[in-house]
């Protein structure tokens, strides 16, 4: 029998049960959406995370004090006072490899500008910071050695502490605000650089000279880390490892000893985020695929009934010379065309839904084309195999008991 | 035209095994069919008619004895060779019409053709239509089988079975639903067929339906009891207009 003729015969049987195709096809329809939906937005999260981190700078490398064992109690890590200044030009001086290094200091406070305050975060490092950490300066300027070398009360602030602090049409260039306290004059304003994946507002954060937030508004000797950046990605585990060495020798630790800081680079944090966004997209992809099953067993459901409904109809087709493969293969066709329909339907709501979570919820989300060819080779599987049972049924019938079928 | 042999049955028994039981459904059949006949098949039910008509229709095969259809001997062949043969040399009408639902009688008609790899797609929508004015529902090709009446749903039966231009068709009380005056249509109709040449064999256990075939055959317990030929055939048209004459009496 022809191929074409056997598809003229599947899709108008099709036809003919409109609403039962319909319905029998939603299962489909939901779980490819779903598989399609839910793949989005866990590949959205996941490249988003990927694109946060490497925002930060690929090439980071971040030096954290060791969290520090006293008489068996583990202090918080910031509260380990093992980096210092001294550190940061040992490193200046003694390495080949790295390309930028500059101490950080961070704290929390309060700005006050007129009669407006804010909480806010101010981030402190020499004048490679921001070339480091990938601040960029919207107007005004970054400050300058020269500042630091003085302790100069200057800093850059975040496009939120302006939104909050200064009225819309105020240059907040020039202006003095306090923080803790000690009185600031804002010399430049930062690149704006939206919320990152956990969260956090970038923007909402003050720029200054480490001297001036060590000396003049926390008083600390330590830092709470310094941060580098090598010369390319690939130098990373190098670059790494010279720092371990020039630090361990810059602190005098005997071979016995354990190092007394910690190195973290971007490429741990993303393995580490990657590895939970991975389970999340294995657990979102194993729901829907459930649901894509589900569908594909109701369909041989759907199959089921209407083999038995359509009996005589079977019977009828034997009795004018559709042979068994014939109605094997009408049947097959008829549930492969359902699923595959249901597929592309299913497709298209789940580009939808992908859409909607993305424009409602603001979620990232991220639709490969691999997911949709997945969800596609798989609801293609589905009509074949729930398909089978059903046809086979069909096709084993005996054409004088079906004819007589009421 | 010369007469033709298209069926022949020799020595034809059918037997079901139920349990430990033999039930002799058929018992030493031999029967002889000649083209151009109008045979009625009668016997009261059990009699075995109807497991005869399967075995004639190829959709059964015998217990022993030989079952030649156009000189081929239907008892070596395989299931898919039996679907062949019903494909292109059976007609087969039934008493519930067995047409699909919401579908045209154009695609009802056309739906033999479509298990025939050997039509093509025109080919089968002229032989359709063709089949279609034969039985007299030439304005009615678009119309779905299930907004049609009964008697016109037994004629695009009809035109299905005479569609791909059969040795014989074969009908199972194909009157059985209807009323007397369709029944009388159809049968006008049937002998339209057979007077064209069409060899017909008609299943029913009505013995005013039969008085308008040709040949009577009487089966009872299994065997074949009578074989009459009928002298002068009536006429299904003339019983038309009678019934008609007498609707309007009453009137």
């Amino acid at each position: 029998m022809k191929i074409l003729n056997l598809l003229k015969i599947a899709i108008a049987a099709i036809r003919r049960n409109k609403m039962r195709s319909f319905l029998t096809m939603l299962g489909i329809v939901i779980g490819v959406a779903a598989v399609i939906a839910m793949l989005a937005i866990g590949y959205g999260s996941n490249e988003s995370i990927r694109s946060t981190i490497s925002s930060m700078g690929t090439n980071l490398i971040n030096v954290m004090p060791a969290s520090q064992n006293r008489g068996g109690v583990h202090m918080g890590r910031s509260s380990s006072p093992t980096l210092v200044v001294d550190d940061v030009t040992y490193l200046q001086e003694h390495s080949t490899m790295i390309d930028a290094v500059s101490p950080e200091v961070d704290g929390s406070g309060q700005i006050v500008y007129g009669s407006n305050n804010w909480p806010t975060q101010i981030y402190s490092g020499n004048t490679d910071y921001p070339y480091i950490k990938k601040y960029e300066i919207a107007s005004g300027r970054m400050y300058t050695e020269k500042e630091i070398k003085t302790n100069a009360k200057v800093c850059v602030v975040g496009q939120t502490v302006i939104d909050n602090i200064f009225e819309e049409d105020e240059d907040p260039i020039g202006k003095s605000i306090r923080f803790n306290n000690i009185p600031f004059k804002i010399i430049g304003t930062l690149k704006e650089k939206g919320d990152n994946t956990f969260g956090q507002d970038q923007d909402d954060m003050i720029l200054a000279p480490y001297t001036t937030v060590m000396k003049r508004l926390f008083r600390q000797t330590y830092l709470r880390a310094i941060v580098v950046s090598a010369k390319s990605e690939d130098e990373i585990t190098a670059t790494s490892e010279e720092i371990t060495t020039l630090l361990r020798e810059s602190h005098r630790l005997g071979d016995s000893e354990d190092d007394d800081f910690e190195i973290r680079t971007q490429e741990e944090l993303i393995s580490n985020f990657g590895s939970i966004s991975e389970m999340m997209l294995v657990l979102l992809g194993s729901i829907a695929a459930i649901s894509l099953l589900v569908g594909g067993i109701g369909i041989m459901n759907i199959m089921y009934v209407s083999v038995t409904e359509r009996t005589r109809e079977i019977g009828l087709r034997m009795a004018i010379g559709g042979k068994g493969r014939d109605i094997l293969r009408q049947f097959l066709l008829e549930a492969l065309l359902l699923s595959i329909m249901g597929g592309i339907i299913g497709v298209g709501v789940g580009i939808l839904a992908s859409n909607i979570v993305e424009n409602v919820l603001g979620w990232p989300v991220l639709i490969t084309s691999h997911s949709i060819i997945l969800s596609f080779v798989f609801c293609t599987f589905i009509g074949v195999f729930f398909g089978w049972y059903p046809a086979r049924k069909a096709a084993s019938l005996n054409p004088i008991e079906a004819l007589r079928h009421e | 035209m010369e007469a033709k042999e298209i069926i022949a049955l020799k020595n034809l028994h059918k037997h079901y095994y139920v349990g430990d039981e033999t039930i002799k459904a058929l018992t030493s059949i031999d029967l002889t069919v000649n083209s151009g006949e109008f045979l009625a098949i009668m016997g009261a039910s059990g009699s075995g008619k109807s497991t005869l008509l399967n075995i004639l229709g190829c959709l059964d095969l015998p217990t022993e004895g030989d079952y030649f259809l156009d000189s081929v001997n239907v008892k070596t062949m395989n299931k898919n060779q039996l679907a062949t043969i019903r494909n292109q040399k059976l007609g087969f009408v039934f008493q519930s019409y067995n047409l699909l639902p919401r579908t045209t009688a154009l695609e009802n008609v056309e739906l033999p053709l479509l298990y025939n790899p050997k039509v093509s797609n025109a080919e089968r929508r002229e032989r359709a239509e063709h089949a279609l004015t034969a039985v007299g529902l030439k304005d009615r090709m678009k119309h779905l089988s299930n907004q049609m009446s009964g008697g016109q749903q037994q004629r695009v039966a009809i035109a299905r079975s005479i569609v791909n231009n059969p040795v014989v068709i074969f009908a199972d009380e194909a009157t059985g639903n209807l009323d007397t005056k369709t029944s009388y249509e159809i049968m006008a109709l049937f002998q339209e067929l057979n007077d064209k040449g069409m060899t017909v064999c008609f299943v029913t256990h009505e013995p005013d339906i039969a008085e308008f075939t040709s040949r009577n055959v009487l089966f009872r317990d299994g065997r074949l009891m009578k074989d009459l030929k009928v002298q002068d055939r009536k006429s299904a048209l003339y019983a038309l207009s009678q019934v008609k004459e007498e609707t309007f009496d009453e009137l």
